[in-house]
């Protein structure tokens, strides 16, 4: 009999264990959950009594729900804090002097176009013939411009 | 959100394609495709531009499908200008001196790259410059 209490008592015992984790083996097993995301940096886990916050940058906010998400789900996990920040990265532009010396090369075959760079933005102007305009239009999408102001009169 | 639907026949082929690195992001009013893909998938992501923005005219998306990421040193690539000889230059940029030519159809030799724009070549007489990439196409 006192053994049957004994184990009755240490199953308890487990089994309390089971469903309060500590707070320092939650931190690990958040950790462990959400550091393998590719779109996750900088990133930071706090626990305290169960309660999980998460800090860091995403890319976009479908990271930062299936984050918060795959936190939430560690077993263990009362509630979660999502004080993940989207942080959208910039798009990288070409400084105007490089890009005008590369738009020069990419439109010198083109003698009736005239394009001049301001700002990142390319502006095409001058009249081309339609069978030449994509691969105009390949070549200067490639030098990484702010945008494409093409305003040439297809032939 | 809106570029991305006008756009999105254009991003569903790029991500059935298989395209690599593919990245689609808007900022301040302009959608930005870029990866690397053959040059088949490319071409046809191309007239999908053209159906979806007719001449380009809008301005709202800058795409740069790279075709030539993985083309190795030693390929034989085609000369493929409008009509005119290619000009095999000194320097990686048109203000460096024509040191040689490559007549249209010729088949030359890739040395190095310089970056995406400009490459060292070599013809079979010898001649080694940098060409403009966009008249070389790699023979498949």
């Amino acid at each position: 009999m006192a053994l049957v209490i004994a184990t009755a008592f240490m199953v308890t015992a487990i089994a309390g264990c089971k469903s309060t984790p500590k707070d320092a083996d939650l931190k690990t097993a958040v950790e462990t959950a959400i550091q393998s995301s590719p779109n996750l940096s900088a990133s930071g886990v706090a626990v305290d009594k169960g309660v999980v916050t998460i800090t860091g940058q995403v890319t976009d906010e479908a990271s930062k729900d299936a984050l918060g998400k795959a936190a939430a789900a560690v077993p263990g996990v009362k509630s979660v804090v999502n004080n993940l920040t989207i942080e959208v990265a910039k798009v990288e532009v070409t400084a105007d002097t490089p890009l005008a010396l590369a738009v020069k090369d990419a439109t010198k075959d083109f003698p009736t176009v005239a394009a001049t760079v301001n700002d990142g933005v390319v502006t095409l102007k001058g009249e081309l013939k339609k069978a030449d305009l994509q691969k105009l239009m390949m070549a200067v999408n490639a030098l990484k411009p702010k945008k494409v102001d093409n305003q040439l009169v297809i032939k | 959100m809106a570029l991305q639907e006008k756009y999105k026949e254009l991003i569903d082929a790029a991500t059935s394609a298989g395209v690599n690195d593919l990245n689609v992001r808007e900022q301040d009013g302009v959608l930005y495709i870029d990866g690397a893909t053959s040059g088949a998938v490319k071409q046809q992501l191309w007239d999908s531009y053209e159906r979806l923005d007719p001449n380009y005219a809008s301005g709202d998306l800058v795409m740069n499908i790279n075709s030539v990421a993985g083309i190795p040193e030693g390929a034989k690539l085609k000369v493929t200008t409008n009509s005119s000889n290619l000009n095999i230059r000194k320097g990686p940029s048109t203000n460096d001196d024509i040191v040689g030519k490559a007549a249209r159809h010729e088949i030359v030799t890739l040395v190095g790259k310089e970056n995406d724009q400009w490459w060292l070549i070599k013809t079979d007489d010898g001649e080694q410059g940098y060409s403009y990439t966009q008249y070389l196409t790699p023979v498949e």
